[in-house]
């Protein structure tokens, strides 16, 4: 029992922190530009099928992930500077038919070049085995080393925000975007720049993910609408709020599969335990983000006092 | 008349004769895609009312939908047939639904209520799935389509046109009413501007959570329609692309036209029929239309039109 405790609480943190990824970029891109971006779960898919096609070619898993993070930024970026742009003025439901209509044409592109069938990613052949943690309890490395990317990411991240030049940039315009411009901060550059780094987190997100889940078109979809849960509990436009809000939605979610069907089991008949169970578990994270909404209606971590 | 009222002659009578022209060239299967059209303009105007009017972006409309078109699938599977019992319990169903959720959201604002009303609407969706009676993740057949009564016998396509027109026609007809009406008036000035409309003393929390429990309602309708049209209902119906769909038809239309929901339901029908003949890629070529008419027709549909049709946009939103 405890080792199962142990292992789902592994799941949960690994979980929680790949969402971190994907929510760090939609946080900034939403509290900086205040763009609704439907289109974020695209990039995370466009990741996920550029790694398995590098792999595919050369048979390296890193080189697959360097150029995943770098296409997919470079992807990020076009679009930014060709179409993202002129959204930003535009009223919220104008942004959402656009992202909207590029998430389906990212669909169909990667269903014309790929098919439609799912698309066979396997974790490095060094890191497929499991690691003994403590004595007697394994652990799969893959899943290890995707804790410590996350960890490693979310770091740099802090730093990078909290303590540089750039990210002092990035808090101002999250906070005060017409104050941060007219104080001699080039928004323009650094919409381009933060929607690349969003795009790039995205491309590793799914390099990570890819394995473990799916990869097939419309993977982005599902998750897409967690990270904006994540997103809303966190508070719009915080880093600090985004991996608080990660970590929670991703243990409640994954805690939640494992232990709430035999939780139910203890006082419902099995058919009708495994059956509300998964149910309840994906429900938890919705009821979490009303709950939190009711109370704090900017979320945890407000980006604008 | 006015030109209005021509236009509004014209559609009706032509929506009147489509099927015997349809019938005449044997083109039945188009009397079953207009019923399709007809439906989801009910839906659309629904949302319209609350986005466009009351400048509520709810992003979990299909919830209501989907509540609608199980109630009656549920109610059929338990036996219970008639339309005059599931179709008016599927309006209750999803308006009390519609209640709650708006009870709860309508106290955050801006992009928090975009998104606790797609958590909501996520909820109702696992709802759905978990119901493993009622076919869990598979959905539900229905064995017949409601029992009309009257010596109307809703099976035949043509019959259940006519029938989706007078309901479908009806509810417009009294969200237009709604509209005209001190109610919809006083929505539309707390959309413009709210503390005004509270410093004046109107009880702006309670208009808008009416106007949504109307707009659940009337989506409700429309899911109850829908599932007889389908013959099927699965948690699909409430997925929140259907919401982003049912939102992308309302703005392909025109926010905050009376036309906008029929003319977005029209037209985002009528290209996913015309592209998904051509190439099972269609997805691709509604995107880029999508894409165009964001960019080019700010205003829909409806807004380009509007100097054709003397149809006339509510200001704001």
């Amino acid at each position: 029992m405890s080792v199962l405790i142990l292992e789902q609480t592994l799941n949960g943190l690994q979980f929680g922190l790949m969402l971190f990824l994907l929510a760090a970029g939609l946080t900034l891109v939403f509290g900086i530009m205040d763009l609704i971006n439907l289109a974020h779960g695209s990039l995370y898919m466009i990741g996920a099928y550029l790694v398995a096609a590098v792999v595919g070619a050369t048979g390296s898993f890193a080189l697959a992930v360097l150029a995943a993070v770098l296409g997919t930024a470079a992807i990020g970026v076009l679009l930014e500077v060709t179409l993202l742009r002129r959204l930003y003025a535009r009223d919220h439901l104008s942004q959402v038919l656009a992202t909207f209509a590029l998430l389906l044409i990212c669909n169909e592109v990667v269903r014309l070049i790929f098919g439609s069938q799912p698309v066979m990613l396997s974790p490095p052949a060094a890191l497929s085995g499991p690691v003994q943690l403590l004595p007697g309890f394994y652990y799969p490395a893959f899943r290890l080393a995707v804790i410590g990317a996350g960890l490693a990411v979310a770091l740099l991240l802090y730093v990078l925000v909290g303590r540089t030049r750039a990210g002092m940039w990035v808090r101002a315009g999250a906070s005060n975007r017409e104050m941060a411009a007219a104080m001699g901060v080039d928004v323009k550059m650094l919409f381009t720049a933060v929607f690349g780094v969003g795009a790039a987190l995205c491309a590793l997100a799914g390099a990570m993910l890819g394995p473990l889940l799916a990869v097939q078109v419309g993977m982005g979809e599902s998750i897409l609408i967690l990270a904006f849960v994540v997103i809303v509990i966190g508070g719009i436009g915080s880093i600090r709020g985004a991996l608080v809000g990660a970590l929670l939605v991703g243990m409640v979610d994954t805690v939640g599969r494992a232990f709430l069907p035999m939780f139910l089991r203890s006082f419902l008949s099995p058919a009708v335990a495994s059956g509300v169970g998964p149910a309840l578990a994906s429900i938890a994270i919705y009821l979490l983000m009303a709950a939190i909404l009711f109370w704090r209606p900017q979320g945890l971590f407000p980006a604008r006092a | 008349m006015s030109r209005a009222h021509w236009t509004l002659t014209a559609v009706v009578l032509a929506l009147l004769a489509f099927p015997v022209a349809a019938k005449h060239w044997d083109e039945l299967f188009y009397v079953s895609f207009a019923s399709r059209v007809l439906i989801y303009a009910l839906a659309a105007s629904s949302l319209n009312l609350i986005l466009g009017y009351g400048g509520m972006v709810s992003f979990g409309h299909a919830a209501f939908l989907g509540t609608g078109a199980y109630t009656v699938a549920i109610l059929m599977a338990e036996g219970v047939e008639s339309a005059w019992v599931s179709w008016p319990l599927a309006v209750a169903l999803s308006a009390l639904l519609a209640l709650v959720i708006g009870a709860i959201s309508l106290r955050t604002r801006g992009v928090y209520f975009i998104m606790i009303t797609l958590a909501f609407a996520q909820m109702t969706y696992y709802l759905f799935i978990s119901m493993r009676t009622y076919g869990g993740e598979d959905g539900l057949n229905l064995a017949r389509r409601s029992r009309f009564g009257f010596g109307l016998e809703l099976a035949g396509d043509l019959t259940f046109y006519y029938v989706v027109l007078a309901v479908v026609a009806l509810g417009l007809y009294l969200m237009w009413r709604l509209l005209q009406a001190r109610f919809g008036q006083v929505v539309q000035a707390i959309r413009e501007n709210e503390t005004r409309m509270e410093a004046i003393g109107f009880p702006t929390y309670r208009y808008k959570l009416t106007c949504f429990a109307i707009a659940g309602g009337a989506a409700g309708l429309a899911g109850a329609l829908l599932a007889n049209q389908n013959g099927f209902v699965s948690p699909n119906l409430l997925q929140w692309t259907q919401s982003g769909t049912l939102m992308v038809i309302v703005i392909l239309g025109g926010v905050g036209y009376l036309w906008g929901g029929p003319l977005g339901a029209l037209v985002f029908l009528l290209l996913e029929e015309v592209l998904s003949g051509y190439t099972i890629h269609w997805q691709l070529g509604l995107g880029v239309a999508l894409l165009a008419i964001v960019l080019f027709a700010r205003q829909g549909i409806a807004g380009l039109l509007a100097g054709a049709v003397g149809g006339k946009r509510s200001t704001g939103a």
